[in-house]
């Protein structure tokens, strides 16, 4: 039986100072966080993350690597955890945005929103700190056009129970295919040798050299193995998805998020059988769907046959209408997944008999329009760097620059939604306990990560209270045990803390 | 090969539900007049130092 899909997603904003371009990234990233955090005087100001948790050098092949790994995780940088359940820090050189883990594709969608509101409100809150007429402006992509990539990165709860090789070889032909309507778009290549072309359906294709790899910033794999499922892990892992684009379009992103849970719940139903989707050479085949404008190309597969990515999606779809027949949209949650369906055979529909059609859905068409209206307009050459302008400012996040926002995507959500996203925790997770505690505690809450929280009450020592389970500490549990407490003191001697 | 063909809708049946929706060519002169208006739109907020900015907007680090 398919376990429940829990996801999320994490992003990494590309960021700079158009004023002072020269200016340190790792600083731009910790002012406008701890622009943030503090200036706006939130209650979870003084909560810092808990490292506890953290081993990103674990292989769900089933070792560790030691210290060959660079460390991932660096402490000394702000690192901050929201009263909406999420995660916002500076990972590297970049602002994060880690949104809350939820119930379904919906929600997490709504949560990856909700993202840009903290961005927007943290650049506001930094301009404030920097002298007048200079800000930071942040991007929601994953490409500065020069070769350097950061990633948007999914998380998906997953049954230990099923062998990982498993896993693995059902999920390249989807990844690899998926970029067809979950691709950002991308005006020119960054694949060092690589032949040329004008735009691209990804933005990620050209960084990927592996099919299966723990690393996520080096010879980057189609598969990424790190193995931390921020939860009980004798029963669950959690698949770490890093090939995907920073969709602005609200559809996409569901789709993206969507159709990936359901095909993760068929692996673990057991009726995913990769031999007919098998892919001969996924790294080429990935470049290559990447670069096929006209969704036409056909790649090899390892039965020798050839077939085209939307071909392949198309079994996928085919395969996933007969599984919710045979078992059921539980797992992925009943309503979402029939939305889901419903979109994704609409969207590849579209993309098969005129992919402008769905100009409105899906980013790289959207972005293409733009592309090609405005060359066509001004008369600019291939390598004009109008153009690549119009691909970053697509991702600008200020509603006075954003190109994805005039662009006439189809919007999920209201913003009276998104912006309550923002603050206000997901109902159907263990985030809901965590972003609860935020809210009505902040003072006596000393830290938290994914599967704990950490109560500081001044006398004792300091108190964990464990989340392993991704699917406890939901409203429906919590809620009145949090209302009838007045004391964080309280809580914690009620809950056996 | 036999048993895609077998699982796979025919491409007809899908077709004719994606066209009921909106006729293609009413849509494709709408979606004309919607760019000119669109590029109109954006030429306007487009960033003007393009070669400038372009060159500027670099990204180390990440992951």
């Amino acid at each position: 039986m398919a376990i429940p899909k829990v996801c999320g997603i994490e992003t990494e904003f590309g960021i700079f100072n158009p004023t002072a371009p020269e200016a340190n990234p790792i600083q731009l990233s910790s002012l406008l966080v701890n622009a943030y955090v503090t200036g706006l005087n939130r209650p979870s100001a003084k909560v810092r993350w808990d490292f506890e948790d953290e081993h990103p050098g674990n292989d769900a092949r089933g070792w560790h690597m030691g210290g060959s790994m660079p460390p991932e995780v660096e402490t000394h940088l702000v690192n901050a955890v929201l009263t909406n359940g999420a995660r916002f820090y500076v990972d590297h050189a970049h602002p994060e945005y880690s949104g809350p883990e939820c119930r379904d594709a919906k929600s997490a969608t709504l949560y990856d929103r909700a993202g840009d509101v903290v961005l927007r409100d943290a650049m506001a809150a930094a301009r404030e700190s920097l002298p007048p007429g200079q800000e930071i402006v942040v991007y929601r992509n994953n490409s500065d056009g020069k070769g350097n990539s950061y990633g948007t990165h999914e998380n998906y709860l997953m049954d230990r129970a099923v062998p990982f090789t498993k896993v693995i070889s059902s999920v390249i032909p989807f990844f690899v295919t998926r970029q067809v309507f979950c691709g950002a778009g991308k005006v020119g290549s960054e694949l060092p040798g690589g032949p040329h072309c004008d735009f691209q359906l990804s933005q990620r294709a050209d960084f990927f050299e592996e099919e299966v790899g723990l690393e996520t910033t080096l010879k980057r794999p189609i598969v990424n193995t790190r193995d931390e499922p921020h939860a009980d892990s004798t029963k669950y892992r959690r698949l770490h998805v890093i090939i995907g684009d920073a969709n602005p379009s609200d559809v996409a992103t569901f789709l993206k998020l969507g159709t990936t849970s359901i095909v993760l719940a068929m692996i673990e139903d057991g009726v995913m059988d990769p031999a007919t989707v098998s892919l001969a050479q996924p790294i080429p085949a990935l470049r290559v769907i990447s670069r096929d404008l006209s969704l036409s190309a056909t790649v090899e597969m390892t039965d020798g046959s050839r077939r085209s990515a939307l071909d392949i999606q198309w079994e996928y779809f085919e395969r996933a209408t007969k599984w919710a027949q045979s078992h059921g949209l539980e797992s992925v949650v009943e309503a979402v997944g029939t939305e889901v369906l419903a979109r994704w055979e609409s969207v590849l529909s579209g993309l098969e008999s005129d992919p402008l059609s769905q100009a409105h859905i899906i980013d790289w068409v959207a972005k293409k329009r733009l592309v090609d209206g405005l060359r066509d307009r001004h008369s600019m050459s291939p390598g004009d760097p109008r153009l690549r302008v119009i691909d970053l400012q697509y991702h600008d996040i200020r509603p006075a620059k954003s190109l994805s926002l005039r662009a006439g995507l189809e919007t999920m959500f209201t913003d009276e939604a998104i912006i309550t996203a923002a603050t206000e925790p997901p109902r159907e997770t263990r985030a809901y306990f965590r972003g609860r505690c935020l809210q009505r505690f902040p003072a006596a809450v000393a830290a938290a990560n994914w599967d704990s929280v950490v109560f500081d009450l001044g006398v004792d020592p300091l108190r964990r209270v464990p989340m392993l389970e991704p699917l406890k500490g939901t409203a429906e549990m919590v809620d009145t045990l949090l209302e009838g407490c007045t004391t964080p003191a309280e809580l914690l001697a009620r809950l056996g803390a | 090969m036999s048993e895609r063909e077998q699982i796979r809708r025919p491409a007809k049946e899908r077709e004719g539900e994606a066209v009921a929706e909106v006729a293609p060519a009413k849509q494709g002169e709408k979606l004309k007049a919607d760019l000119d208006e669109l590029l109109d739109e954006i030429d306007e907020v487009l960033e003007t130092n393009a070669e400038e900015f372009v060159k500027s907007y670099v990204q180390k680090g990440g992951e």
